[in-house]
């Protein structure tokens, strides 16, 4: 059977975007790797309920759409007019469907410092996910580090589950807490819920502050917190005892497949490449659209919000009504003056030392980056071919940007024809048929 | 003004810039893109003797060999003499390999089916045999390449070979018939010979000079798995049905399995060759088909996992042969490229061959069967 929209993503803009497209009347499939729908935002706890509007949806979704858990798309390719989505979970899968509906997400940007191999050294996202999905903080005392608004959940988070929060070190000088962006969106209410949060347990929260490094034997002990100029360069050093720390400066949203069906990309506010679609999250190529963090990074509204519209374009509606099109329009000029208030400035590079790892999978660090550099290689590809970093397995998505950073470029679209690891077992056998 | 420039930063290249500099020449080296970013950048890094049928490319692949050999000496790349194993499902296909090891005349091992577990104690039960080539060996070819031209300017003075990344050559300078030197997008380089080392690009950079130069792309995928914490294979195995498809013309696809583990921990696994143009589209059926086949081989891999693919497209000429030489219709332009699968496992001699041409003295094999002019126009499709 061929049904007429596959989803991939089970987080807020897959699960808008299927549920519209399925209430239009489309034969919907959607595929996500976990073992619930929710993605990153909506993550929740075996046996916990999700936010309640996002739970109503996804009891609605699997009311008249089929939501296949636990199977990782690994590939996504086209054949005359339909495309397979090859997935595996307990064995391997594909799925056939006219239209393909690309809602990956994002993951997290972290920069390498010092130390951030260190067991206790998580990304903020990685800690989020602890506390979501596992309902256990990433340690006892935890210092909070990066640059952008999604510091705050995650320090209010932890705060609010009993960690002791040793600090939140945002690298920017942007906007104090009282001008948090996330006042800016009508959201003063949440906002004042971190900032509650933070200040009933006396959680210092320090602009123009990072932390550059991370001490420890064999696992985190303390970390060094810089005070940063407005490049990040490093004006005085303090360390802080804590035994985990949590560190994000933005996302890199998750295109992999968009790339292998051979989408158009575009260069972000902040140089990342992301999928460009038109005005209905339609990609270059005929019967692929996307959704959400693929498109732009701009946080859970937006995504449902480009879900939605990309659901109701699918099914065939003449018009998307204005009043989305606006919300859409209003988020994503919100998104852009995020990214501008919280870049990523170049200074980092100075907190790095030559045996720094850049990429901890392959254990690279900094000085055979700059070896290759200087054998030849003038870009992140053919550092990686030289120098291995990228190589391993996260396949480039911890050390991307800052390998891109590092060569002087910007960061180019991810070709990975595997998106996932599948087994080679699984990849040799012929694939289950799903319905 | 150099005496040489060399277009191109694969290990080629690098290879005949290396052997020119210290034949005393002056050498300057120029890619479109980084070192070592073409085809190089997407082998395996086969230093094989074993899969060439007797005759010139053999020839070539025994010289290249000691060469590769001199050079690893030299340190800064992983060059590991590890042998290959050629494998036989079947009793007529083993009778097969002994012979051609026999025709070779290379160092090799008849192995019988039941000493196989000697070699490799995770092949699959069943197989009729093999036969060892202990010649073979395996070379990481990017860092090889970037390290022989880095080698040779350290070896023998950094103004003597210099290497010009993100330059491209747009077309030739000419004094009367001879070529003088390039075109490029950073201006004109006058040298007193060129050579086209562009790889699966060599014909196009051949037809800047107006001569016809055949080489097409033919695709390959290799499967890489992730890191494994203890080696499983130790050789490079692979069936004979790899030497068929290698020396076979087909255009539609071919697979065989070659499989081999890595000193960082992966195992690579190939091998499909197709001609597609350059297409680099993920074909899920080809990486399916290798996969499948490596297991067959190594039932022990089932559970390993894939973790990247990649693609990339050998420089194939009609005869299978590499153009070595200069251009009788281009004088002052020498080819050296074309070399398909083989161009890690060729380079050293191509390069060192080369060299001797450029000094004027008359080269250690006879490169009349690599010719640049011996193809016909019926061949040039």
């Amino acid at each position: 059977m061929i049904h007429d929209l596959a989803v991939i993503g089970g987080g807020p803009a897959g699960v808008a975007g299927a549920l519209t497209a399925a209430l239009a009347g489309l034969r919907v499939v959607l595929l996500d790797g976990g073992p619930r729908l929710g993605g990153q935002y909506f993550r929740h706890a075996h046996g916990a309920e999700p936010e309640p509007r996002f739970a109503r949806q996804s009891h609605a979704l699997r009311q008249r759409a089929e939501v296949l858990l636990k199977h990782q798309v690994w590939a996504v390719s086209r054949e005359d007019d339909a495309f397979t989505v090859h997935a595996h979970g307990t064995a391997r899968a594909e799925v056939r469907a006219r239209r393909v509906l690309i809602a990956t997400g994002a993951h997290d940007r972290p920069l390498p410092f010092p130390g951030w191999d260190l067991p206790g050294v998580l990304t903020a996202g990685g800690a989020q996910a602890l506390l979501k999905g596992e309902r256990v903080p990433a340690g006892r005392r935890i210092a909070v580090a990066g640059t952008g608004p999604f510091l705050l959940p995650v320090a209010a988070g932890l705060a609010r589950a009993g960690a002791e929060v040793a600090g939140v070190f945002e690298a920017s000088g942007g906007l104090g807490l009282a001008r948090h962006p996330v006042m800016a969106l009508g959201k003063a209410g949440e906002a004042a819920g971190y900032a509650w949060a933070l200040a009933a347990r006396r959680v210092p929260y320090r602009r123009n502050h990072a932390v550059i490094a991370a001490h420890g034997e064999h696992e985190l002990r303390a970390v060094t917190v810089a005070r940063l100029d407005r490049d990040w360069n490093v004006l005085g050093t303090e360390e802080l005892e804590c035994d985990a720390l949590a560190v994000g400066y933005g996302f890199v949203p998750q295109i992999e497949l968009a790339v292998q069906l051979g989408c158009l990309t575009r260069q972000d506010a902040d140089g990342t490449p992301v999928v460009d679609v038109d005005a209905r999250q339609r990609t270059s190529v005929p019967g692929v659209w996307a959704a959400g963090e693929p498109t732009g990074v701009g946080g859970w509204e937006l995504s449902e919000t480009e879900g939605r519209i990309a659901g109701l374009a699918l099914a065939g509606a003449g018009e998307v009504p204005g009043l989305l099109l606006r919300r859409r329009a209003r988020l994503r000029a919100f998104a852009a003056a995020l990214q501008g208030a919280y870049p990523v400035r170049p200074g980092w590079q100075s907190w790095l030392t030559p045996d720094t790892l850049i990429c901890r999978c392959e254990e690279v660090p900094l000085a055979r980056v700059r070896e290759a550099q200087e054998l030849g290689a003038t870009d992140a590809r053919s550092i990686k071919l030289l120098a291995r970093p990228g190589m391993g397995w996260c396949q480039g998505r911890m050390c991307g940007y800052a390998l891109a950073c590092l060569a002087g470029e910007p960061q180019q679209p991810p070709r990975r024809p595997i998106a996932q690891p599948i087994s080679l077992g699984a990849l040799a056998e012929p694939p289950q048929k799903e319905h | 003004m150099s005496d040489v420039i060399v277009i191109g930063a694969g290990v080629v290249g690098a290879a005949c810039a290396y052997y020119a500099a210290r034949a005393g020449l002056d050498v300057t080296v120029v890619d479109r893109g980084p070192v070592a970013s073409g085809t190089t950048g997407s082998g395996e890094g086969n230093v094989l003797v074993s899969d060439k049928e007797p005759g010139p490319e053999l020839d070539l692949a025994l010289l290249s060999n000691r060469l590769w050999r001199e050079l690893a000496e030299h340190g800064g790349f992983e060059f590991e003499a590890k042998g290959g194993l050629v494998v036989a499902e079947t009793a007529g296909v083993l009778r097969q390999l002994t012979e051609l090891a026999a025709k070779q005349g290379v160092e090799h091992t008849a192995v019988p089916g039941e000493a196989l577990g000697g070699y490799e104690p995770h092949l699959a039960p069943g197989l009729a045999g093999g036969v060892h080539y202990p010649q073979d060996a395996q070379v990481q070819p990017m860092l090889a390449a970037a390290r022989l031209i880095k080698l040779g300017a350290d070896s023998y003075g950094h103004g003597t070979l210099h290497l010009r990344t993100g330059v491209t050559v747009t077309g030739f300078l000419r004094s009367g018939e001879r070529v003088n030197g390039v075109r490029t997008s950073h201006g004109d380089i006058l040298g007193g010979a060129v050579v086209n080392a562009a790889g699966t690009w060599g014909g196009e950079v051949a037809a800047l000079a107006g001569v016809h130069l055949p080489v097409l792309p033919r695709r390959g995928f290799i499967l890489v798995t992730e890191p494994l914490r203890e080696p499983l294979i130790r050789h490079k195995v692979y069936t004979a049905a790899y030497v068929t498809n290698v020396a076979s013309d087909a255009e539609g696809l071919e697979t065989s399995a070659v499989v081999e583990g890595t000193p960082a921990g992966p195992v690579l696994i190939g091998a499909s060759r197709e001609r597609v143009g350059f297409d680099r589209t993920t074909s899920v059926p080809v990486l399916s088909r290798l996969a499948a086949q490596a297991v067959e081989l190594f039932p022990a891999l089932r559970e390993v996992r894939a973790i990247r693919a990649y693609c990339g497209f050998r420089p194939y000429c009609p005869d299978h042969l590499p153009v070595i030489g200069e251009d009788p219709r281009a004088p002052g332009l020498y080819h050296a490229c074309g070399h398909e699968g083989a161009g890690i496992g060729l380079a050293p001699a191509t390069g060192y061959l080369l060299a001797q041409l450029l000094a004027g003295q008359r080269p250690g094999l006879d490169l009349h069967p690599f010719r640049p002019d011996r193809f016909t126009r019926e061949e040039n499709g």
